[in-house]
């Protein structure tokens, strides 16, 4: 029988979190690195026990963990992230110019293909790359060196870039998104880059609002049996493209609102989406104080509440981008954490939820982990 | 030797209990004290001040003999008593809470 492990990253430490395929008991692991801000562990689909988490602190900085033993123990690797060459500007919030500063990593993407290589994603926005199990660091400066670097402009959260996408069935073609600067698109594996941000409008945070970049993507997902349909949660608006991020079209539909952060796939249907409405940029919290999450059944447009096991009143938490994942379990299990603290999991696609746990300090990321 | 105290975050990191006791070669200042230290750990480099810099992170102090020497000279030589040991050298996380 499979076994489940949730990876939860949190403002306070890391936990793992491990159940049968029947997903009704967990066992609860940690804090791992108690009292650091863990904002993301992942592991390597080509040796799951291989985890890389980023350990950042206020105060102490960037520190890069390593398990070779699904989280039992760890071992801090290198946290060396230089930018290539001489770093340049972006526009600070004020619209001035800004050296680029290396603040932390916010993502882990492991290879596809190899368990030491793993790209991370760093604000101030750029991508670095490991081959070696994470002991050294490379910029793909192409990234941070595009035409339009020098005018992209921190989001609310800081110039981070928090999305990284591998094309499973080509390991050059790579996507990333970063706030407030858009989504782009690699087909070298990360040497050059171009913005994918056409049918994007942003017209409430952008003087034009069809830019090419600039736009504050919060997310993107797709299905690993078509890497050309991708699903983007952007800061307002649910997007799909069907062409690789060549152009996008709206899919909120009958969303209560189309502002959030996190948006997934179901594992077995690649049609079926869930997004986590938020009421707005203003008030990070559910519409209505309950707490719903949304699904799809056709790729967007038309979307249902799923309630049942979630609080339906006076809940004002949010759920953050990289807070929701799927299990590859059938039926389709589906994670999301909170800054309440709580994750909620569902075993069957959504109809139901319950928290796993329901205290954590407040969720920055959920990974989920199918182990045979 | 040097005694050198660290935050509770910094020691759990390094994996040590209590002080680290160094020896630095001299001119003992708060540049060869931390480059000793991070070359005996070196999981700490980067996390007291900046690997190309070496500026101070901002939310960290160095204290000696009660005297704040976070924005001495690096290359200022440190009290007699912090080198003899009879003084630890902190590296104190600053207060921060709610």
């Amino acid at each position: 029988m499979s076994q489940v492990r949730a990876l939860i990253g949190t403002k306070k430490g890391a936990f793992v979190l491990t159940s049968d395929a029947k997903r009704e008991k967990w066992d609860v692991a940690g804090p791992h690195f108690g009292g650091w801000e863990i904002y993301h562990v992942k592991g390597s689909p080509v040796n799951p026990q291989r985890l890389y988490a980023s350990q950042t602190s206020g105060w102490f900085g960037q520190v890069v963990q390593r398990s070779d033993d699904g989280g039992k123990t760890w071992e801090a690797v290198n946290n060396e992230f230089r930018y290539e060459g001489e770093p340049g500007t972006h526009l600070w919030y004020d619209g001035t110019p800004r050296p680029w500063q290396f603040k932390r990593i916010w993502h882990f993407e492991p290879s596809t293909t190899d368990a030491d290589a793993v790209y991370a994603g760093a604000e101030d926005a750029a991508i670095f790359r490991s081959t070696d199990g994470g002991k050294s660091w490379n910029e793909l400066a192409g990234l941070r060196q595009h035409d339009s670097a020098s005018k992209w402009q921190p989001g609310a959260g800081g110039m981070c870039l928090h999305t990284i996408l591998i094309d499973p069935a080509n390991a050059d073609r790579l996507y990333v998104a970063i706030s407030a600067a858009g989504a782009f698109r690699s087909e070298d594996a990360g040497q050059t880059w171009r913005p994918i941000n056409r049918g994007l409008s942003s017209k409430y945070e952008l003087p034009d609002p069809n830019a090419d970049v600039g736009h504050c993507v919060h997310r993107i997902a797709m299905h690993r049996s078509r890497p050309q349909v991708l699903f983007m949660q952007k800061h307002w608006d649910v997007m799909r493209s069907d062409d690789a991020g060549g152009s996008w079209r709206e899919v909120s539909g009958n969303l209560p609102s189309d502002f959030g952060f996190p948006i997934d796939v179901h594992a077995h249907e690649p049609e079926t989406i869930y997004v986590v409405p938020i009421k707005s940029d203003s008030e990070h919290f559910p519409p209505d104080g309950r707490l719903r999450v949304y699904r799809s059944r056709t790729g967007g447009d038309d979307w249902e509440p799923l309630t049942r096991g979630l609080p339906q009143s006076n809940c004002y938490v949010n759920v953050l981008r990289d807070s929701m994942a799927t299990d590859s379990v059938d039926p389709c299990g589906v994670y999301f954490g909170t800054t309440g603290g709580q994750v909620y999991a569902s075993a069957d696609a959504g109809n139901h939820w319950s928290a796993i746990v329901h205290d954590l300090p407040p969720v920055l990321s959920v990974e989920v982990q199918t182990l045979p | 030797m040097i005694r050198v105290v660290l935050p509770y975050h910094l020691r759990r990191l390094a994996g040590v209990n209590g002080d680290v006791m160094l020896e630095v070669a001299a001119p003992v200042t708060q540049r060869t004290l931390l480059d000793t230290l991070e070359a005996r750990y070196p999981v700490l480099r980067g996390t007291i001040r900046d690997r190309d810099t070496h500026q101070r992170r901002a939310f960290l102090r160095f204290f000696a003999c009660e005297e704040d020497l976070s924005n001495e000279p690096p290359d200022a030589l440190l009290p007699d008593a912090v080198v003899s040991g009879k003084e630890p050298y902190f590296v104190v996380g600053a207060m921060a809470g709610g």
